[in-house]
């Protein structure tokens, strides 16, 4: 039972949140928490739980916000839809990098160069073909209601990335528990030795980045309809990628609620150098640095003060 | 296709590819070295890029002449920051040196974005629009400078460490640690020596670049992931390969802009990156680990 204790907790705050704080500025923050939380940890379960470290996981976020986009302005399919048909194109998208990279065996650096390679080719071509909009982007027509996932009030939009959230910290809890987590961490720890354990690499390696895609590409849907506008810069460049390891690295890599954490931090980091300066890149300055400290002296992540304090629960 | 257009494009793809190969001499001696991916390249070509702007806009020094300050500058940036940050807090794990120089080029660029803000920048230099006849073509002067430089300074490199007692100890680091340290070699400083080598060669690339090139802080962007792609594509650590990777890469992207047009053209160094990650990922010069 303990085990329930602290997602059950955390959910219960969070869907007690916007009943509390109801202001715009307090639920907006809690959509981002919750966004980068999603994203951060779509990276965590391929980049921590499998050792499979990306550079370039904005390819299947935006793959997700073009997919949803593109069937609801082009051929009118609800968004609702349009995200189901993101998770799969993300899912496949991810299958197939993985596939083709892991049948070549790259692994380290060069999985890293190579997804960091895709995202460019995909931000190249929807930048230059016009069926994508081109470089201008693409903007969703302005239709509020629930139906058209564009919310009338935040706090919709709120409760559906609570859900998205809730299903990815739902994924990493059963990574930890099942066997096909034992086995991405057995990949994770020593691939050759989990190989001559008889472990199927390729194919769990490839269900992994699958499944991280699809989650990834489902936070781009939700991104397209929150902000209403996406274009190849924004959904397919590097930062968006470096934003999502952020998130995780610092909060903790290869942990649950790692993500969660550095959500939090980067969302309270980015709103408050808002809040203070209207000068560009304070909050990045902050957040970088804060990588190198906690590389420098927390190497597993901010999460280890949490352990730090409670350390006597199980490791 | 018309012969003279033709013509015009490889000349304009290898000037281009000359420049490429200044930022990526460095970062292959880097990852020659150290083995490491160094994400923080980008920015500090963009800062030594600041530097020279400054130079000439603040103190009237030409780029040209600025060589010599910016190499030495540079140099100390990159050992310093080696023996502060990179080579200290990364516990010997190459994973942690890859995200260290990640957050380091976060923190830069948005330091150079905070202070220098989103603006580029331009300088004209008595010698910024002089053209050269070169067969087909004309040429802008500063792009043959750079280009004849990154042949120099090539070169230069691949004496030093084919020929000098530094050179041979940090090719005795990148073949074996254990061993160089076994030699007597102090691994540590020659790491951040190769570091600062690496560093410096943006402060000579900084000094080329920046008479024909605007000044932003995300100019890094531009070249780091095309540097990274002709680092792989000549072998990671070879400087020949550097240097042929980068023309190659130039000549890609000058050929696929003009058969694709300007958007999609870039398409093609992405491409050939994958291609070549996936099937000689040792490079064309780079030998089997």
């Amino acid at each position: 039972m303990s085990a329930w204790r602290v997602p059950v907790a955390l959910l219960a705050v969070a869907l007690a949140y916007p009943l509390v704080f109801r202001t715009n500025f307090a639920i907006n923050f809690g959509v981002l928490v919750l966004f980068f939380a999603v994203i951060g940890q779509a990276w965590n379960i391929a980049g921590g739980f499998a050792g499979q470290l990306s550079f370039g996981h904005a390819v299947f976020f935006g793959t997700g916000a073009y997919c949803s986009t593109i069937l609801h302005v082009k051929l009118g399919i609800n968004p609702w839809l349009g995200l189901w048909a993101s998770a799969a194109a993300g899912a496949l998208v991810g299958a197939f990098i993985a596939a083709l990279s892991f049948r070549f065996g790259l692994k380290g650096s060069y999985f890293a160069l190579i997804t960091l390679a895709f995202a460019e080719a995909f931000r190249i071509l929807t930048n230059a073909v016009e069926f994508t909009g081109g470089g201008l982007g693409l903007l969703i027509p302005l239709k509020r209601s629930a139906a058209n996932f564009q919310f009338p009030e935040r706090i919709g939009f709120y409760y559906t990335i609570l859900a998205l959230a809730a299903l990815s910290i739902a994924i990493a809890l059963w990574l930890k528990r099942s066997r096909f987590g034992a086995r991405l961490a057995a990949i994770r720890e020593n691939e050759d030795a989990a190989r001559a354990l008889g472990i199927d690499t390729f194919r769990e390696k490839v269900k992994i980045m699958a499944l991280s895609g699809a989650l990834c590409a489902a936070g781009g849907t939700f991104y397209a309809q929150y902000f209403l506008y996406i274009d190849p810069v924004v959904v397919f460049g590097a930062d968006k990628s470096v934003e999502m390891l952020l998130v995780s690295m610092i909060g903790g890599t290869g942990t649950v609620y790692g993500p969660l954490i550095g959500a939090f931090l980067l969302t309270l980091v980015g709103e408050g150098t808002r809040a203070l300066t209207n000068a560009q890149g304070l909050s990045l300055i902050i957040y970088g640095g804060l990588l190198i400290v906690i590389i420098a002296f927390l190497p597993n992540g901010l999460i280890d003060l949490f352990k730090l304090r409670w350390g006597r629960r199980r490791a | 296709m018309d012969a003279t257009i033709l013509g015009a494009a490889v000349i304009n793809g290898l000037l281009l590819g000359g420049s490429y190969a200044l930022v990526a001499v460095g970062l292959t001696l880097i990852y020659g070295v150290l083995h490491i991916i160094n994400f923080a390249h980008g920015s500090m070509l963009m800062l030594a890029m600041y530097g020279v702007y400054f130079l000439l806009v603040k103190a009237q020094v030409d780029p040209y002449a600025a060589i010599p300050l910016m190499v030495v500058v540079m140099y100390a940036a990159g050992y310093g920051m080696y023996r502060a940050l990179i080579g200290r807090f990364s516990h010997g794990k190459d994973e942690n040196i890859l995200l260290i120089t990640l957050g380091l080029s976060i923190v830069l660029e948005n330091i150079a974005l905070f202070f220098f803000t989103g603006d580029s920048r331009n300088i004209t230099v008595s010698y910024s629009d002089r053209m050269i006849e070169l067969g087909p073509s004309l040429v802008p002067l500063p792009k043959l400078v750079s280009f004849g430089a990154s042949l120099l300074l090539c070169a230069a490199l691949a004496w030093f460490i084919a020929r000098t007692d530094t050179g041979r100890a940090i090719r005795a680091v990148a073949k074996e640690r254990h061993g160089a340290r076994l030699v007597g070699i102090d691994v540590e400083k020659i790491l951040a020596v190769s570091y600062g080598i690496g560093i410096a060669c943006l402060g000579a690339a900084a000094c080329l670049l920046v008479p024909m090139f605007y000044v932003a802080p995300t100019v890094g962007h531009l070249f780091v992931i095309v540097a990274f792609t002709i680092v792989v594509l000549g072998g990671m650590g070879s400087f020949l390969g550097a240097l042929v990777g980068a023309l190659l890469i130039g000549l890609t992207e000058s050929l696929s802009g003009l058969f694709l047009g300007e958007a999609l053209g870039q398409i093609g160094i992405s491409l050939i990156f994958i291609l070549i990650l996936l099937f000689r990922p040792t490079g064309l010069f780079g030998g089997g680990r």
